[in-house]
């Protein structure tokens, strides 16, 4: 609701919804029965806004985050095996967490519409890889839709569970992160649709199949994409019809939003024909031989891999990342697809560019208890190897506390190998892996078993922080609370780990900074002599609303005339509330930042930062 | 209040993570919606909102992409004066840009309005309201120029009335208050000197 001019009340007929809540109303608005997934950025808010649905509707029956990609993958498979629509969301490396139960799936194939949301992120602003989820999609043999906008992606989210459900196939949803975190104006969310009658219905030649039945399989599921190559639903759509011209354009995604706008800006609506790509893969054959007939070239512009291009089989008219046209690394910004067209259509002028500047750099906020960790780890282990993994704490770079980073729970596996190729030295390393609560859940444990099994001399820091932090505070299989704020059971780390054979294993709060010092030094050497120690940095993330009320009272802090503005601080805690005003010596606090968690009181090695009332 | 009813506007808001660059994004966005006109963000999440560098963009007509070309935005909103270097790169030949500084930034060819939101966001008691008080500045100080914004400050003071308890929402309209006196504050002054110049 917004008041006019004359202050009278109007009720806005359309809301502001992210990508993400467009995809949530898309599912839910059309029966979606069961939604699952493990927070990943640009993925996370689609679950988030499923459950807020939940809660105002009491539909979908089932949301839930799950302890990694693979297991909410296989519960959201089950749930369309009994007949109902379900899906399962998650950023793109996730997908290769699920990629087993995936391309098993696709030959399975499904009874209730099942669709995969599998988000990318060209540029990459928030992943480890570019990678392009349409050729897992590909690599499955299933079909994948580009949307182009918050919009449309709600539309496909409707058109995937229909064709899900027409060919028994799951459907892949590729929204790239352009689409999940763009805002557009949209007709708020429906009532949910019924859902489906549930009831599994027993088929072990399909649901257990052997792999003698597995070819039978297979070979359906040819059949079923050569029939969706043909399907007028998801064919691709030329936009422009009344443009004439021995050349045209085909894009799919955000790429074809650009083009769309950049067509019509530089004048060529009317002479370039331009066709979008709704499913990028199976490309429609009818569609192929279209193109192929009418034009002389073809450009093809799409994020991130050439997956259109590299169906419609004519090298020397296909125009795209091939022959280098477009680039095949980084996010296809708008400037760059102008200058591509610009250059296709010959036209004379360029497209302006953005200067290349650095920007700033993230840092862990002020009072994280990460930063606090990560400092301690240094000073326990100054020559050590520091394996690191996916979340917050990689940020743990600023620090010098974190060496390597590869995916979701290598920081012990990592840990493992650097030890069995060390430990023939009489002078080994130390080596301290550092790991996040979720991503200890996600992907850690069996590392860790496996650890345990090899008698691996590490120190893991499992950092809990009680919460998924980088993705915006989702919970953990610690937090004892769901997707709904519904409550849970909650799982028990430190049991966790003595379960998986684990000796040492103390839990600490690494805001009391000296005993927590004191406590991994002592892991450090029960680890050279006899095998893994744990330690468990427990204190809440700042940024938690489910964090209870601190018990602890903010410490202010100020900086006396002791600094010498060494710098020490700066550079080795790196806290974003120290701060040196160019021209200034001293180092000062910035109120306005400081979360008076009162670390740095024991930091400063001419003892310069202290507290205001402590009598000092 | 002169409203201007252009066709297309294209506005930049970029920051630093933590400073609200998001929130402000939305309720001008939500601003356009209220005027029944088509919208379209695009915005920074993840590790960036961790202190990085963040940026949105906000188009308002008839668009298809969500980013804005680099010489094309009308204007921007500069939560953090060191991302000028990164982002003016936005603006097209006399756009404007509304500063959060201490001082007036040196940027030729753009009509530059500065506020230290900063200090009178730690004057007012809300060290976090440098986001809301900076709109209320451009609020004021681009009121009855040809390039205004496509909303009111009324429009703006309802909306983050309804999405906000009782103090919160008293917060916000005192941030956004001090902004916009500043604002009319500049405005004058500018208009006086201008005037002042036409006279010699």
């Amino acid at each position: 609701m917004i008041a006019n001019e004359r202050g009278k009340k109007k009720v806005t007929e359309r809301k502001l919804m992210l990508g993400n809540e467009a995809i949530a109303a898309g599912l839910v608005e059309n029966g979606c029965a069961m939604a699952t997934s493990y927070p990943g950025t640009p993925a996370s808010e689609i679950l988030a806004a499923i459950a807020r649905l939940k809660i105002d509707t009491g539909r979908p029956r089932h949301v839930q985050w799950a302890i990694n990609e693979k297991v909410a993958f296989e519960i959201a498979y089950a749930g369309c095996m009994s007949g109902l629509r379900t899906a399962v969301s998650m950023k793109q490396v996730g997908l290769n967490v699920a990629s087993d139960p995936l391309m098993s799936a696709a030959y399975m194939g499904v009874r209730g519409g099942f669709v995969v949301i599998s988000a990318d992120d060209p540029g990459p602003h928030s992943s480890q890889t570019e990678q392009d989820s349409r050729l897992m999609a590909m690599l499955a043999k299933i079909p994948v839709l580009d949307p182009d906008s918050p919009a449309q992606a709600r539309q496909m989210a409707k058109l995937a569970y229909e064709i899900s459900e027409a060919y028994e196939i799951p459907v892949m949803l590729r929204p790239t992160t352009r689409v999940c975190h763009s805002r557009q104006d949209l007709p708020p969310a429906g009532g949910p649709a019924e859902e489906a009658e549930v009831g599994f219905k027993k088929d072990p030649s399909r649901w257990a199949a052997t792999p003698k039945f597995r070819l039978q399989l297979h070979r359906a599921l040819e059949e079923k994409l050569d029939a969706l190559s043909a399907d007028p639903r998801t064919a691709p759509r030329l936009l422009n019809p009344d443009a004439a011209g021995h050349r045209a354009i085909a894009a799919s995604g955000v790429a074809a939003a650009h083009a769309r706008e950049i067509l019509q800006d530089l004048g060529l609506w009317e002479t370039l024909p331009f066709y979008q790509v709704l499913q990028p893969f199976p490309l429609h054959r009818s569609f192929i031989d279209e193109i192929l007939g009418k034009y002389s070239e073809i450009l093809v512009i799409e994020e991130t891999t050439g997956v259109i291009e590299m169906q419609i089989a004519d090298r020397q008219r296909v125009r795209g990342k091939q022959d280098g046209r477009v680039p095949s690394v980084g996010e296809l910004h708008p400037e760059t697809v102008e200058s591509v067209i610009r250059a296709f259509a010959d036209l004379p002028g360029h497209a302006a560019q953005m200067p290349t500047v650095p920007g700033r750099r993230p840092t862990l906020c002020a009072g994280c208890p990460h930063r606090a960790s990560f400092y301690a780890v240094k000073k326990a282990a100054p020559r050590g190897i520091y394996t690191s993994d996916i979340g917050c704490y990689t940020l743990g770079l600023n620090l010098g506390a974190v060496d390597t980073v590869l995916c979701m729970g290598a920081a012990i596996s990592q840990a493992a190998g650097f030890y069995h190729a060390h430990r023939h030295l009489t002078t080994r390393p130390d080596i301290v892996a550092t790991i996040g609560d979720s991503t200890f859940f996600h992907a850690g444990v069996p590392a860790l078993i496996d650890a345990v099994a090899q008698q691996v001399r590490f120190v893991l820091v499992i950092l809990d922080n009680r919460t998924t932090a980088m993705t915006g505070n989702q919970p953990t299989p610690a937090t004892g609370v769901g997707a709904c704020d519904e409550p849970l059971s909650a799982v028990d780390i430190e049991g966790l780990v003595a379960g998986c054979g684990v000796k040492f294993c103390r839990t600490a709060d690494p805001y009391e900074l000296a005993p927590f010092i004191a406590l991994l030094k002592e892991a450090v050497s029960f680890s050279r002599e006899q095998g893994p120690a744990v330690v468990i940095a427990r204190h809440p993330c700042l940024l938690d609303r489910r964090r209870g009320p601190s018990d602890q009272e903010p410490v202010q802090v100020v900086v006396t005339d002791d600094c010498d503005g060494c710098g020490y601080c700066l550079k080795h805690f790196e806290c974003p509330a120290l701060v040196q005003v160019k021209g200034e010596e001293r180092v000062r606090i910035d109120p306005g930042i400081c979360s008076g968690c009162g670390v740095c009181l024991s930091i400063c090695r001419n003892h310069a930062i202290v507290a205001v009332d402590s009598g000092n | 209040m002169t409203k201007i009813e252009a066709k297309r506007n294209q506005i930049v808001i970029s920051g630093v993570g933590g400073q609200g660059v998001l929130f402000v994004t939305r309720i001008l966005a939500e601003a356009a919606i209220g005027h029944r006109r088509p919208v379209l963000t695009s915005e920074t999440h993840g590790m960036a909102q961790r202190g990085g560098t963040v940026i949105s963009h906000l188009k308002v007509g008839d668009f298809a992409s969500p980013l804005i070309r680099p010489g094309a935005a009308d204007g921007m909103l500069v939560l953090k004066e060191e991302n000028i270097a990164a982002h003016r790169g936005f603006l097209r030949p006399g756009g404007w840009m509304v500063v959060n500084a201490r001082e007036v930034a040196d940027a030729p060819g753009v009509v530059c309005g500065q506020i230290d939101a900063d200090d009178i966001a730690c004057q007012i008691g809300q060290p976090k309201a440098a986001n809301v008080i900076l709109l209320g500045f451009a609020l004021a100080w681009l009121d009855g120029s040809n390039v205004g914004l496509w909303c009111s400050r009324r429009d703006i003071e309802n909306i983050v009335a309804s999405g906000a308890d009782r103090k919160r929402a008293e917060d916000l309209a005192a941030a956004i208050d001090a902004g916009y006196a500043e604002g009319t504050l500049k405005k004058n002054r500018n208009s006086k000197h201008e005037a002042r110049n036409k006279h010699e």
